[in-house]
């Protein structure tokens, strides 16, 4: 779906690379929104009467139907290798980069991973990510304030994942917008920080409630901070109860021993 | 703003259907959204006419209904109408709930010429 619709200027355009790849000027994957339908075919009908037909469509069809077709392919393709795909969403600066590096580096020699960057505009997070020599494609959506089925399953095809490995997809830093496109992933990893108010859980609630899983990031900085861990989970319980866990510094490395072993649990 | 994508979903359903009914263009279009479907209607009015400019939307008149949320409780099973998602159950307080209604995004009938 395009999201950069009226917008002729290329820097705006969604863009998909690989390090070390280049965007070429004006790669435009435009939807046609339909300029040519409408004004110039006049059908100057010869019958004469000049009433309007009207008919009407019953349709009752999904407004992210598209969306969500393109994501049961995708889902079906990680289902076909194996592959076990994670949707990381959080406001931006939750430490969702800093969470990625640090799984990665403690677990790639035992789990092949594979990472989708989205972020509006820069090549910033997939740097971080090349620096670790994990295969990385980064999404640049322009204006756009979400990743969308049809970016991953073309940044998917750029990446070209192995079986038996691990797909993390960092979404845009947005609480909002991203909760409503399925990416086609296993399951939604929301990540909150203690630098966080406690009730952002149900601020933003369409998040909390579409993730199975919450992260509760920079959990060492508790003893400079107001912030009440039991009461930030039962806010984010009263919109979802069935979110499961895990408080963990990806500084510190503290904590993340457990979210290693669930994640390890999903490779079996 | 989601609500630019979702505007541009709706352009991208009529005009299939324009297509697939031979007609020119829509009149009259009819949504349906939940409540707690995520969608702010206000915003959605106001990136409507950037995402319906030159397409077969253009002039078509807007019908929005807005779907209510009901839940039913997990604890309980009294069925009760919410505002937002942390709402509790009337009867027993509890939060566990499926929500039946209100999180619908749909294009409910279109009318063309």
């Amino acid at each position: 779906m395009c999201t950069t619709c009226g917008c002729g200027d290329a820097e705006h355009e969604v863009s998909i690379l690989k390090p070390g790849e280049k965007l070429e000027m004006h790669e435009h994957h435009h939807h046609h929104h339909g300029h040519e339908h409408g004004h110039e075919h006049h059908h100057h009908h010869a019958h004469g009467h000049d009433h309007t037909h009207k008919t009407v469509i019953e349709l009752e069809k999904d407004i992210l139907q598209n969306n969500q077709l393109v994501a049961e392919r995708n889902r079906g393709y990680f289902e076909a290798k194996n592959i076990f795909s994670l949707n990381l969403v959080s406001s931006p600066g939750s430490g969702k980069t800093t969470v990625l590096e640090k799984t990665l580096t403690d677990l790639k020699s035992e789990i092949d991973f594979y990472i989708i960057e989205g972020d509006q505009q820069t090549f910033n997070d997939a740097q971080r990510i090349d620096d670790l020599n994990v295969p990385v494609v980064q999404i640049n959506t322009g204006k756009g304030c979400h990743l969308d089925s049809d970016m991953v399953n073309k940044a998917v095809k750029k990446l070209d994942p192995k079986s038996n490995s691990i797909l993390m997809i960092e979404n845009v830093g947005n609480l909002v917008c991203p909760s409503m496109f399925d990416l086609g992933e296993d399951t939604r990893v929301v990540i909150i920080s203690v630098t966080e108010g406690e009730d952002k859980t149900i601020k933003y609630p369409d998040m909390f409630d579409s993730s199975q899983i919450c992260l509760i990031n920079k959990v060492d900085l508790l003893p400079y901070l107001q912030f009440d861990v039991e009461k930030a989970k039962d806010y984010a319980r009263r919109v979802n109860p069935n979110l499961e866990f895990f408080e963990v510094s990806a500084t510190t490395g503290e904590g993340m021993d457990k979210w290693y072993d669930w994640l390890k649990s999903k490779m079996k | 703003m989601h609500e630019l994508s979702i505007a541009m979903g709706i352009v991208k359903i009529a005009e299939t259907e324009i297509q697939k009914a031979k007609a020119e263009s829509v009149s009259l279009i009819e949504l349906e959204i939940g409540a707690l479907s995520g969608v702010e209607i206000s915003s959605l009015e106001f990136v409507w006419p950037m995402a319906v400019k030159d397409s077969v939307l253009e002039n078509a008149e807007r019908k929005i209904d807005i779907i209510p949320a009901t839940a039913v409780c997990m604890d309980c099973d009294q069925e009760f109408a919410l505002e937002n998602h942390y709402d509790t159950c009337p009867k027993c307080g509890s939060y566990f709930k499926h929500i039946l209604n209100g999180r619908e995004m749909r294009v409910k009938a279109l009318e063309v010429v």
